[in-house]
């Protein structure tokens, strides 16, 4: 990125940090946190420990950071290295992201930028000027992701509070500032247990390992009352719903299920697993040590910030998160896709000399599809 | 701490404080060498190791319900159990606490497990689940026919085991718990008990030589030492398969077939006889020294059936979830080759 880029991104950030002090808060227990930050073509600062808000906005305002990140462990001593932190505990965190999810649309939206030329193009698997393979993907706006990774957030809630036991009001989402979401779960009686315990309720969570037995399926001498019901709590009725689908099927569908046999039983578990497995990042989840995009701060991918959201069916992202101005400014836009920021419609351009609204700038900036001309 | 009846302390002689229950009874150490009645105890003590050391589980003279005919009975489990630590730490041996401890924790498991099921009697119910919470932090209640922990407890306990069954996936989980059957709760468990017990050993002071049981102490060293070798067994270099089962043998967890066919099919391959083999499965869960030996004979093709089976592929093995590839393994097909320079 160029540095009249930056120093335009890097005011458009000032202004938003400015004036959006209330929306950046320092998580409880702050000072048994590890932070981080980045700059523009910087790298990372991380093992930093912050008393208090105050701290963390000052962190802000000297070094106008691209991108600022907060630990959901708690250390003993969260500036030492990482050996030495003395870890305590972390908050449960699951990471959805649209990306992972292998929607259909995706290729509909996403744009490939060329690391040999630059060339920008639709979504191919070859740079179109001149044939490189070596492409940069950008993913632009898409209501169809968001729907679909509200439906996992939703998903995930069903099986936290239902099945872990989890209190709603511990639960919290967050809009990733990207494509995605980041759900955060406090106080609950997971805090302590250590990654490989994580990776256990990852694969609970996704449905994952599951043998035929759990689900009533015997390699011997099966028997058809064995097998699960709708009534049932946990991954038992949910599987109920999914694969007999109606209670007047079930019974038709069991004899199926035994008809087809022990080994192909396997199989249905994994079209489970597929298709009800609630899809998360198993290793953000597995990871103990890891920083976190702080909530109310500015994800440098996109220019929108990591927000929660307190109603997440009513929740637009490209509306609800998009906080920069409107002040107009000129830049060369190379987008061959249009896109919508704050109900407004944009693109494509054409390598055009255009003036545009700040915060579709930053936005296109930060996706690397325009420059401050 | 736990107060417990003369049957509870039979069936957990571990929870007894050793000193104290030898001055209730108005014993001293010093007695059981020479005094012909508590010379039993020792004779049982001795007993009670013998049978661990070889992999066994000893059997007590009470009944599951820790229920004995005489009162000297249910008093000379628990002084046999007593002895049989002040033996060893006479003996000094390693191998033989971690043996001992192993086979006194499976004994208190079929008790543990035998209170945990009787649903007639609560109080039985409740010293189970006290114990549990007592010695591992554990809180079990009971949930009709189930015994529901919280899930953070199920996976703190699971998280070591191998088999599939144990993934929490495979277990109803409901409302931030675990529903357990009594023999999964207490097998949970195991582990810890055994290294509990161990630890009780390891942390008594060690007593100076009891005038009369010098004899019994050479005994176990000789047996101990004739131990150790079996251990040996996995130095060389074998393949992360291999060293896996071996290791959950170890731990005394349960190898499927298809593991333990993997197991005994690779090592005899490499030259081992069934004797060398038999000990690997001693501390399996539901070890019969009869039918591993039978089941191996077969394998080795030194019983009836006359095909000698052969270890199967990494293709194979991965299929069962038994393979555990490291760069080490190279690109072979079979474990055999593992650890061979190929040309
Ligand atoms: S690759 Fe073969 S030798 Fe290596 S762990 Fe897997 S099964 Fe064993
Ligand atoms: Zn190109
Ligand atoms: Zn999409």
């Amino acid at each position: 990125m160029n540095g009249i880029d930056i120093k335009f991104l890097e005011d458009s950030f000032k202004k938003y940090y400015f004036n959006h002090f209330d929306l950046i808060t320092s998580p409880q227990r702050t000072s048994e946190r590890e932070f981080g930050y980045q700059k523009f073509n910087s790298g990372m600062f991380r093992h930093i420990s912050l008393k208090d808000n105050k701290e963390l906005h000052l962190l802000f305002i000297q070094n106008i950071p691209s991108d600022v990140y907060c630990s959901n462990a708690y250390y003993a001593f969260p500036n030492s290295p990482m050996s030495e932190k003395d870890w305590k505990e972390a908050d449960l965190i699951f990471d959805i992201d649209a990306k992972d999810l292998n929607l259909p649309c995706r290729k509909n939206h996403t744009i490939s930028i060329c690391n040999e030329c630059n060339e920008v193009s639709k979504d191919t698997g070859q740079c179109i000027k001149c044939n490189s393979t070596k492409l940069e993907k950008k993913s632009l706006p898409c209501k169809n992701c968001i729907d679909a990774s509200k439906i996992e957030v939703n998903k995930l809630s069903n099986v936290l509070i239902n099945d872990l036991g989890i209190d709603k009001e511990n639960i919290h989402v967050y809009f990733s500032g990207n494509e995605g979401f980041h759900v955060y779960v406090y106080d609950s009686q997971f805090q302590q247990i250590g990654s490989k315990e994580r990776s256990e309720l990852v694969d609970y969570i996704m449905f994952r390992g599951a043998i035929p037995e759990t689900f009533g399926m015997k390699k011997f001498k099966p028997n058809r009352s064995l097998f699960p019901d709708f009534n049932q709590k946990g991954w038992n009725g949910r599987f109920s719903k999914y694969v007999f689908g109606s209670k007047s099927k079930r019974s038709k569908i069991i004899s199926e299920l035994l008809d087809n046999g022990y080994p192909s039983f396997q199989k249905t578990l994994d079209d489970v697993s597929e298709n009800i497995g609630v899809k998360i990042d198993p290793n953000v989840t597995m990871d103990i040590h890891r920083i976190f995009r702080l909530p109310g701060s500015i994800n440098s991918k996109s220019g929108l910030t990591k927000i929660l959201c307190t109603d997440l069916t009513k929740f637009d992202p490209y509306a609800d998160a998009c906080f920069l101005n409107d002040e107009p400014v000129e830049v060369l836009a190379n987008c061959p896709i249009e896109f919508k920021l704050k109900n407004k419609k944009f693109g494509p351009y054409d390598n055009e000399k255009i003036s545009l609204p700040t915060y579709a700038a930053v936005y296109m900036i930060c996706k690397k599809l325009a420059t401050i001309a | 701490m736990l107060v417990l009846g003369q049957d509870e302390k039979a069936k957990y002689p571990f929870l007894a404080d050793a000193g104290e229950y030898l001055k209730d009874k108005g014993f001293s150490l010093v007695q059981f060498g020479s005094d012909p009645v508590l010379k039993l105890s020792v004779e049982k003590a001795l007993h009670r190791i013998k049978v661990a050391s070889a992999g066994g589980i000893y059997k007590s003279d009470i009944d599951k319900d820790g229920q004995a005919s005489k009162d000297y009975v249910l008093e000379r489990e628990v002084f046999s159990f007593l002895l049989a630590i002040v033996l060893i730490k006479l003996t000094g041996m390693s191998t033989l606490i971690k043996r001992f401890a192993l086979a006194e924790a499976r004994r208190a498991e079929i008790y543990l497990e035998k209170d945990l099921g009787n649903a007639s009697n609560k109080s039985k119910i409740d010293l189970a689940t006290r114990i549990i919470y007592d010695l591992f932090n554990i809180e079990i209640t009971k949930e009709n026919d189930f015994f529901v922990i919280p899930v953070s407890d199920y996976l703190k306990h699971s998280v070591t085991f191998h088999e599939r069954e144990w993934k929490l996936i495979n277990r109803h989980v409901e409302n931030g718990k675990v529903f357990l059957t009594p023999d999964k709760t207490v097998r949970l468990i195991r582990k810890e008990l055994g290294n509990y017990i161990s630890s009780k050993i390891i942390n008594a002071p060690k007593p100076s030589m009891i005038p009369g049981l010098e004899n019994i102490v050479d005994e176990l060293i000789s047996i101990s030492k004739k131990l150790t070798p079996t251990y040996t067994i996995t130095t060389g270099e074998y393949p992360p398969c291999i060293k896996h089962a071996i290791d959950v043998l170890e731990k005394g967890e349960n190898l499927p077939h298809s593991g333990r066919f993997m197991l005994a099919t690779f090592l005899l391959s490499k030259g081992q006889t069934v004797p060398q083999i038999v000990p690997l499965f001693k501390n399996a869960p539901d070890y019969n020294p009869r039918v591993t030996l039978y089941q191996l004979n077969h394998l080795a093709g030194t019983s009836g059936s006359a095909t000698k089976y052969s270890c199967p592929s990494c293709e194979k093995l991965k299929t069962q979830d038994l393979c555990f590839i490291t760069k080490e393994c190279d690109n072979i097909i079979n474990p055999l080759q593992f650890g061979k320079k190929r040309t």
